[in-house]
């Protein structure tokens, strides 16, 4: 088990929406992987497609918008 | 965690606290600032969305710029998430702490942006708590325009009797509504409702319809929503089929008129929870115990010897309205416990309605001969729907407009400038309604009475040294709040920062990148990202 590969995720989150969805899920005490790490922006429409190059060119193994 | 905070780069000091947001961790955090001579602050704790306003006042009170602080969610998004992976929670929030880090060594201190404040107020619903809201606000000396969709003030209030404590309603609808229509500062817009929206705290320009498809475009600086509810209308217990089968309300409206229906009965049930506490609609009413008991009295003073039967799920007579409860059995009115898997029956018989019911004591179908029915039916909201999208204003999946935040903003939305009370918000008693409508009277005030308002810089910034003067800015803002202009016969981006609501997209889709978003900068993100990686 210990060999399994674990994904390392980044979420980029709008602040008025899925922010607030992953503080809900955390208020409603959902349980989810703890494999992904949230950078809040104050809207999606703010997702430089460099940013999300450069996120995966730096070894992270996926990234998720949520917005 | 906090022995590791403390080894990141430029983090002098790392403290921890049972409570971070307490008084006397914020007076810590001031402490500080001063001690260490400290230019960034990061908080891990719960979430910016609620939290960020309060520490950053914390800052600006330690004489540090407000926006040099960096919250890190590591409770809501972390530690609330994983509760059965402690180990990699704890790897998870080290990473959220670094990212914070790596970002709070580029934050740049900002500049609140100062915006016009308009003094006149907007209330859109005209019961109890739209009249008492406008009313409170006028007599505060701010001109108010309520807007009502029916044709008479007064909403749900008119059709009840009385509090539970026994006072009439009529007469204090009737003052209200008088007060109303002489105060010369709130202008009543009957059979009205909002077709159009725009703008923000401070500024908002709403676009009034009425019956006739007249349009009128009116403008003020902050808005209160209270649009009430309805009663739901249930297809069973022979609702709608038998005129002696009545809701809470038309039960009301029968005692006032003093109607034969209720001088002729001599036998009365009560059924509570109808369309209420289902899987449809699983929330609580609030009021139906409380009134039904109450007006079952009432009905019992109007006849002694007349039979009276509650059929409940559970009573939910809170406060000091449990001593209805206890008066109602000590006159002889019998509570008869019911479950959803096994609801009453009502049927009609001869003249008389038949109602039967399993008694949950003796295990055994009960009969009872009613003259009249009367149905508690849930509380419903109005349509709402359309106006969370004129206001982006959130409501939950039921239809009730949804506050910022139970305790820290109960009456505020999460959009700035807009507050709710009443019925919209949730089903409550009238003394509620009317508390809530001065408590969103008291936090419009806060903004009306202000000749400016700041808003956070959180916007475009536009670098016209390499700005090439495109356009892809101008075409991609929703807001139009950045255009192209000519500088010095050169053309050059020029940003709005009033109209900007920082979403970025002119920053995310600049050629050039001359175009940068304050607090949320590329380079900003970029560390956030490298930090983790």
């Amino acid at each position: 088990m210990s060999n399994q590969f674990e994904p390392k995720l980044v979420a980029f989150l709008c602040n008025w929406c899925s922010y607030a969805g992953a503080d809900l899920a955390g208020v409603s005490r959902f349980q989810y992987p703890p494999n992904i790490r949230v950078v809040r922006v104050m809207c999606t429409g703010r997702i430089d497609p460099v940013l999300i190059l450069e996120t995966l060119a730096r070894g992270i193994d996926g990234v998720l918008i949520g917005g | 965690m906090r022995a590791y905070a403390e080894t990141l780069p430029n983090v002098v000091v790392a403290d921890r606290n049972l409570f971070t947001c307490s008084q006397d961790t914020q007076e810590k955090i001031k402490e500080y600032i001063r001690e260490y001579d400290l230019n960034r602050v990061v908080v891990a704790s719960c979430t910016p969305r609620t939290h960020e306003p309060l520490f950053r006042e914390t800052l600006r009170e330690g004489t540090l710029n407000k926006y040099t602080f960096e919250m890190c969610n590591i409770r809501d998004q972390c530690s609330w998430v994983h509760r059965d992976d402690p180990e990699k929670a704890t790897e998870k929030a080290k990473d959220l702490v670094r990212m914070a880090v790596a970002k709070a060594r580029l934050i740049e201190p900002l500049t609140d942006i100062s915006v016009p404040v308009n003094h006149n107020g907007l209330v859109i619903g005209g019961g109890v708590a739209g009249m008492v809201s406008a009313l409170s606000l006028a007599e505060q000396g701010f001109k108010i325009d309520l807007v009502e969709k029916g044709d008479r003030l007064g909403g749900q209030a008119l059709n009840l009797y009385a509090t539970y404590k026994g006072d009439k309603i009529k007469p204090y609808v009737e003052d209200l509504v008088e007060n109303v229509n002489d105060h010369p500062l709130i202008h009543v817009y009957l059979n009205t409702t909002i077709k159009d929206a725009s703008g923000f705290i401070g500024s908002f320009a709403s676009t009034l319809t009425d019956d006739n498809g007249e349009k009128k475009k009116l403008e003020h600086g902050a808005i209160i929503m209270a649009t009430g509810g309805k009663p739901y209308r249930p297809k069973e217990y022979l609702y709608g089929k038998d005129p002696n089968v009545l809701l809470s309300l038309e039960l009301d409206q029968e005692i006032m008129k003093g109607s034969d229906r209720i001088r002729g009965a001599r036998s009365a049930v009560f059924i509570q929870c109808v369309g209420s506490r289902t899987p449809e609609r699983p929330y609580c009413s609030k009021v139906c115990c409380t009134h039904s008991i109450h007006r079952a009295l009432t009905l019992k003073s109007l006849h002694p010897d007349m039979q009276i039967y509650i059929l409940y799920r559970d009573i939910r007579t809170f406060g000091d309205r449990e001593d209805l409860y206890t008066e109602a059995r000590d006159k002889g009115i019998l509570f008869i416990r019911y479950d959803l898997e096994n609801k009453p029956g009502v049927e009609k018989e001869n003249s008389r309605l038949k109602v039967t019911v399993t008694d949950h004591v003796l295990q055994r179908p009960l009969e009872i001969s009613a003259d009249i029915i009367c149905l508690a039916t849930g509380i419903l909201p109005s349509d709402n729907i359309p106006l969370t999208k004129l206001y982006k204003v959130s409501a939950t999946k039921e239809g009730f407009f949804l506050e910022a935040h139970m305790k820290l903003r109960p009456v505020d939305f999460a959009t700035d400038g807009i507050f709710l009370a009443g019925l919209c918000h949730y089903p409550k008693p009238i003394e509620e309604s009317i508390a809530q409508a001065k408590a969103a009277s008291a936090r419009a005030a806060t903004i009306l009475m202000k000749d400016t308002i700041e808003i956070e810089p959180i916007v475009s910034v536009v670098n016209p040294e390499i700005c090439s003067g495109c356009g892809t800015c101008e075409r991609v803002c929703p807001f139009g709040a950045i255009h192209v202009i000519e500088m010095d016969g050169v053309k050059k981006a020029q940003n709005t920062p009033a109209s900007c609501k920082g979403c970025g997209l002119c920053a995310a889709s600049c050629p050039s990148k001359a175009v940068d978003m304050c607090h949320f900068s590329q380079h900003q993100i970029r560390a956030q990202i490298c930090a983790l990686a």
